[in-house]
């Protein structure tokens, strides 16, 4: 799976719950549940769909690091070289 | 029509789930109404037989109007609309017949006004000003979307009927959460992704069982007396992406587990923001829950949701100092919990009790 194709599931991800933004103008660095106004309930429901999507385990511990769209592209990249989706 | 909310006066048939000769069950949803808030499904209160279908889609009608005919289970046939809810206290404005004449003339909502007459009574003079305000607020280059419009206005008549009628007091306490989060996070270890609870579950729960503790704090304040509810029907104020709230509630809380109340609150944050909220579940709220803590708020001072009695705010868990043993300082998770209740059905002596009784909950996540 290329970076694109990883970028693609968050960007639709975020399109379902926050359908009246546009995710590609959110700067990389912002916080995305802050520039979207994502609460708690939609993060989680954000990171089911990611997880269903991309066959990645989220463990709770890791929901903190993944604030940004850029550290969220790399947390995915590294799981998936890691363990890659069937 | 059914009454979706203490201020709603009229509603739009949106559509027909059924039609004449369909058999129907007690909770069926039978059609979608439009309010100014949102469209609701509305359920059927009784088991039986659609008769005949009085209202039109599109039809806007008063409160009350009967809509369809429904032949029960061993009744007569009746003309009915769902059956209003308890939500409305029966006091009626102060007004004079000129004032309430004017009133209708003018469109202008005598629950907004506050009256200059002897005893609060609403004058003409009262309401001639209330339409010029309204007249300058309506001034095309402040205007709203019209859906924006009426969701503003519906806030606008239940929030300043609260503060003109409810004496509101507020207590406030912090609450130690390392117990519960540390049960939370080991709860939530075994599970897959799909079933874990946030804590905003784990603190609705303590909410609906500390209310069964203290039942004063559950119910209506209605003809000049508490009416307490035995059930904790637990209205969560939902904010929409679009702006404005929806509070419908999750019924019967106190008797859901910790994974039946996440995932009601999921279903009902879902349904909310996607416009296919209920009628029992807009208009059965007993108490409101607010939780601005995804957004950073510390403390959340409420308003009550007439005619409710209380409302319980709760902040952002945060790590704070904290005392520990032998006069030590730490750091702890903290959440802070609020509580905004009726002076009327309470005093703060037993507005404390729940705040205390909360904490003792929450110290205990496991008993929950």
């Amino acid at each position: 799976m290329t970076e694109s194709d990883i970028q693609a599931a968050i960007f639709d991800g975020l399109r379902k719950i926050a359908p009246e933004a546009d995710p590609r103008q959110v700067a990389p660095a912002a916080n995305l549940r802050e520039a979207l106004d994502i609460d708690s309930f939609d993060f989680l429901n954000f990171l089911i769909g990611l997880h269903q999507r991309l066959g990645v385990e989220i463990p709770e511990a890791d929901y903190g690091r993944l604030t940004s769209l850029s550290a969220l592209l790399q947390y995915l990249a590294q799981k998936l070289t890691r363990a890659p989706a069937s | 029509m059914p009454s979706l909310g203490a201020d709603m006066t009229e509603g739009t048939l949106v559509q027909w789930n059924v039609k004449p000769g369909d058999r129907i069950k007690r909770g069926d949803i039978i059609a979608v109404v439009g309010t100014e808030k949102a469209d609701i499904e509305v359920e059927v209160y009784e088991t039986g037989t659609v008769e005949k279908l009085i209202a039109k889609p599109g039809d806007k009608l008063p409160v009350g109007t009967p809509i369809a005919v429904i032949q029960g289970e061993g009744a007569a046939p009746s003309a009915a609309a769902p059956p209003l809810p308890p939500a409305k206290p029966s006091e009626r404005v102060k007004a004079s017949p000129m004032a309430r004449k004017l009133a209708q003339e003018l469109g202008v909502d005598l629950e907004m006004i506050k009256g200059t007459g002897p005893h609060g009574a609403i004058e003409r003079r009262d309401v001639e000003e209330a339409a010029a305000k309204l007249k300058e607020a309506a001034k095309p280059t402040e205007a709203p979307a019209p859906a924006a419009a009426g969701m503003r206005h519906a806030i606008a008549v239940a929030m300043a009927r609260s503060n003109r009628e409810i004496p509101h007091y507020y207590l406030s306490t912090q609450i130690d959460m390392s117990a519960a989060l540390e049960w939370l996070q080991a709860f939530n270890q075994k599970r897959p992704i799909e079933n874990r609870i946030l804590p905003a579950a784990l603190l609705l729960k303590a909410v609906a069982r500390g209310l069964v503790l203290v039942p004063e704090l559950n119910g209506f304040w209605a003809d000049d007396r508490l009416k307490a509810s035995p059930e904790v029907h637990l209205g969560v104020a939902i904010s929409l992406r679009g702006g404005g709230l929806m509070i419908p509630a999750i019924l019967s809380a106190q008797q859901k587990s910790i994974e039946e109340m996440m995932a009601a609150l999921r279903d009902l944050i879902t349904r909310a923001r996607a416009g296919r909220l209920r009628s029992s579940e807009i208009t059965a709220g007993t108490v409101t829950v607010t939780n601005l803590g995804d957004l950073g708020v510390e403390t959340v001072f409420g308003v009550i949701y007439p005619p409710q009695v209380a409302l319980v705010g709760l902040g952002k868990i945060m790590e704070r100092p904290w005392a520990a043993a032998r006069g030590m300082l730490g750091v702890k998770a903290v959440v802070t919990a609020t509580l905004a209740a009726d002076h009327r059905a309470t005093d703060g002596h037993r507005g404390a009790q729940f705040l205390q009784t909360l904490d003792a909950l929450l110290q205990e996540p496991e008993k929950l």
